[in-house]
């Protein structure tokens, strides 16, 4: 067989019938990643419907990194789009929490600032103080779904096959990784824009007044407080000074 | 401390691994798996480090690809290394990557000269920015590629004359690839240049359920032909060579695989 033979047929035109063999390898390898990345996603549908449907995503998007833990960046949206399970529409959010918990696995380690850390500011100090999210925090909300309790239930238990004393409600997850194990628990819509608006730089304050805009009913005290609980942020800085963990 | 025999090491065996202690033990890990930022993965094989030596075993830098190899992943490899303070790195004598495009196997070339200077100096470049030797390993193969210009026991032994890289023998790819391709795996044995030769692979294959193939599964014990090619690899060596028992699949209880280890250091012991 010719080199150029070898790649078509790697990549799809049926060749030579020992070209399977690398064909079966590859797929192998990309899909067997798959599985290990999106294990919730698994339980939920089956290894056998996952396997073939991990099939139609490599196809359209292969692997660009050696590093398969993280194989699967846009696997979440093409489950959103993939027709065949338009009746399961929590995959999306199921696979979405999947690969934040790798992610978190795999992040940097870092001290998480400290429960205490904010508690001798005066008001004005700390709506000034901005809180950098810790290198490990993934958080994600989802409206109209229960997906984190879908997620955690599976994590948890493993059986999720009983979806019918779920409320169906929007929710959200914070996922934190202060020591060696990811933890998680449930995040409001406004502990959500919180944190979000913390990311994206901005003082408490202005934090604050997004997640208000976002959740009118956010307990804004609670919500910071089970950030920091949850070693969601890794440092705080003030215009002046910065506090280390 | 001299190495013996060493198994392929995986999460599952992370506390027996690190609370056994034997002569010349030392354990081998997919380098890629551990090119994480942080986490319980990093921390794991830095605890078996302390107490064992480690072998980084690439499977990702595409050294005989049409390019150099992911500048990126060159740097993390490099990273890693730094970080664990391996015993041995090693990679392929073959390609896994192509126009961006990453395939996860171990896939053929025509090895034909221009492909010599190609290689020759993507495995120059990765042992000036690890600072060290590596060692490169024979893959299985599985298809006749036409417009090879090199037998590849000519190829390896080029490599390692050109770049000083070392070589990683995997006799169970010989056993496999000479039965797929029809060769003769003891002559192949015999045309290896051993001199340059610094560790070896031992694993076990499979049956392809479509064609009379042999697979390089890595998912069952060492076959007997396997031990026997290893004994006579030995013989010709004259000297005991770092052994790998190699398990990525089915991988059974910790003891089975230091069983099967136990049975490389006795073959050691007689070279």
């Amino acid at each position: 067989m010719t080199p150029q033979g070898f790649v078509q047929g790697l990549l799809g035109a049926p060749g030579h019938p020992a070209m399977a063999v690398y064909r079966n390898t590859v797929m192998k390898g990309c899909i067997d990643a798959l599985e290990a990345n999106f294990s919730s996603v698994v339980r939920l549908v089956g290894a056998d419907w996952f396997r073939s449907v991990a099939a139609l995503y490599v196809a359209e998007e292969p692997p660009r990194d050696a590093r398969l833990f993280t194989y699967g960046g846009g696997f979440s949206a093409f489950l959103g789009r993939f027709e065949p399970a338009a009746d399961m529409p929590y995959l999306e959010g199921v696979a979405l929490l999947d690969l934040l918990w790798v992610e978190s696995l795999t992040a940097v380690d870092a001290d998480a600032l400290r429960a205490d850390a904010l508690a001798g500011l005066a008001p004005e100090a700390l709506g000034g103080c901005r809180l950098i999210p810790h290198p490990a925090a993934r958080w994600s909300w989802h409206p109209g779904l229960p997906i984190s309790t879908l997620w955690s239930r599976n994590r948890e238990v493993g059986d999720t096959t009983d979806l019918g004393d779920i409320a169906w409600q929007g929710e959200g997850l914070l996922l934190t990784r202060p020591g060696l194990d990811v933890q998680w628990c449930r995040l409001t819509a406004g502990g959500a824009a919180l944190i979000t608006a913390c990311a994206q730089g901005h003082a408490l304050a202005d934090a604050a007044a997004a997640a208000l805009t976002e959740d009118p009913d956010c307990d804004l005290a609670a919500a910071l407080a089970l950030l920091l609980e949850q070693g969601a942020f890794a440092a705080a800085s003030t215009s002046s000074r910065g506090l280390e963990p | 401390m001299k190495l013996t025999a060493g198994v392929s090491l995986k999460p599952q065996h992370f506390e027996e691994a690190e609370r056994t202690r034997a002569d010349g033990l030392w354990f081998e890990v997919h380098a890629e798996n551990y090119m994480v930022a942080g986490g319980p993965r990093l921390a794991w094989l830095e605890r078996i480090r302390s107490c064992h030596p480690v072998s980084l075993h690439g499977v990702g830098l595409s050294l005989a690809g049409d390019g150099p190899p992911d500048a990126e992943h060159l740097q993390r490899l490099d990273a890693l290394v730094r970080r664990i303070e391996p015993v041995l790195v090693s990679e392929h004598l073959a390609w896994s990557r192509r126009e961006g495009v990453y395939f996860p196997d171990l896939l053929p070339f025509p090895r034909t000269t221009s492909a010599l200077h190609r290689m020759a100096a993507n495995i120059e470049l990765t042992q000036q920015v690890l600072g060290r030797r590596i060692a490169i390993e024979n893959p299985s193969h599985y298809l006749a590629l036409d417009g090879h210009e090199w037998s590849e026991v000519d190829f390896l032994r080029e490599l390692a004359v050109r770049t000083g890289c070392g070589l990683l023998l995997d006799v169970n790819n010989v056993f496999v690839s000479a039965h797929n391709l029809g060769g003769d795996a003891r002559a192949y044995l015999d045309a290896f240049p051993v001199a340059h030769l610094m560790e070896v692979h031992l694993a076990g294959h499979s049956v392809d359920a479509n064609t009379p193939l042999l697979i390089d599964s890595h998912d069952a014990p060492v076959s007997a032909e396997v031990w026997g090619l290893y004994r006579h690899l030995l013989a010709r060596a004259g000297r005991p060579v770092p052994t790998l028992i190699e398990r990525d699949d089915r991988v059974p209880a910790f003891d089975e695989l230091l069983a099967e280890r136990e049975l490389a250091g006795h073959v050691e012991a007689l070279a």
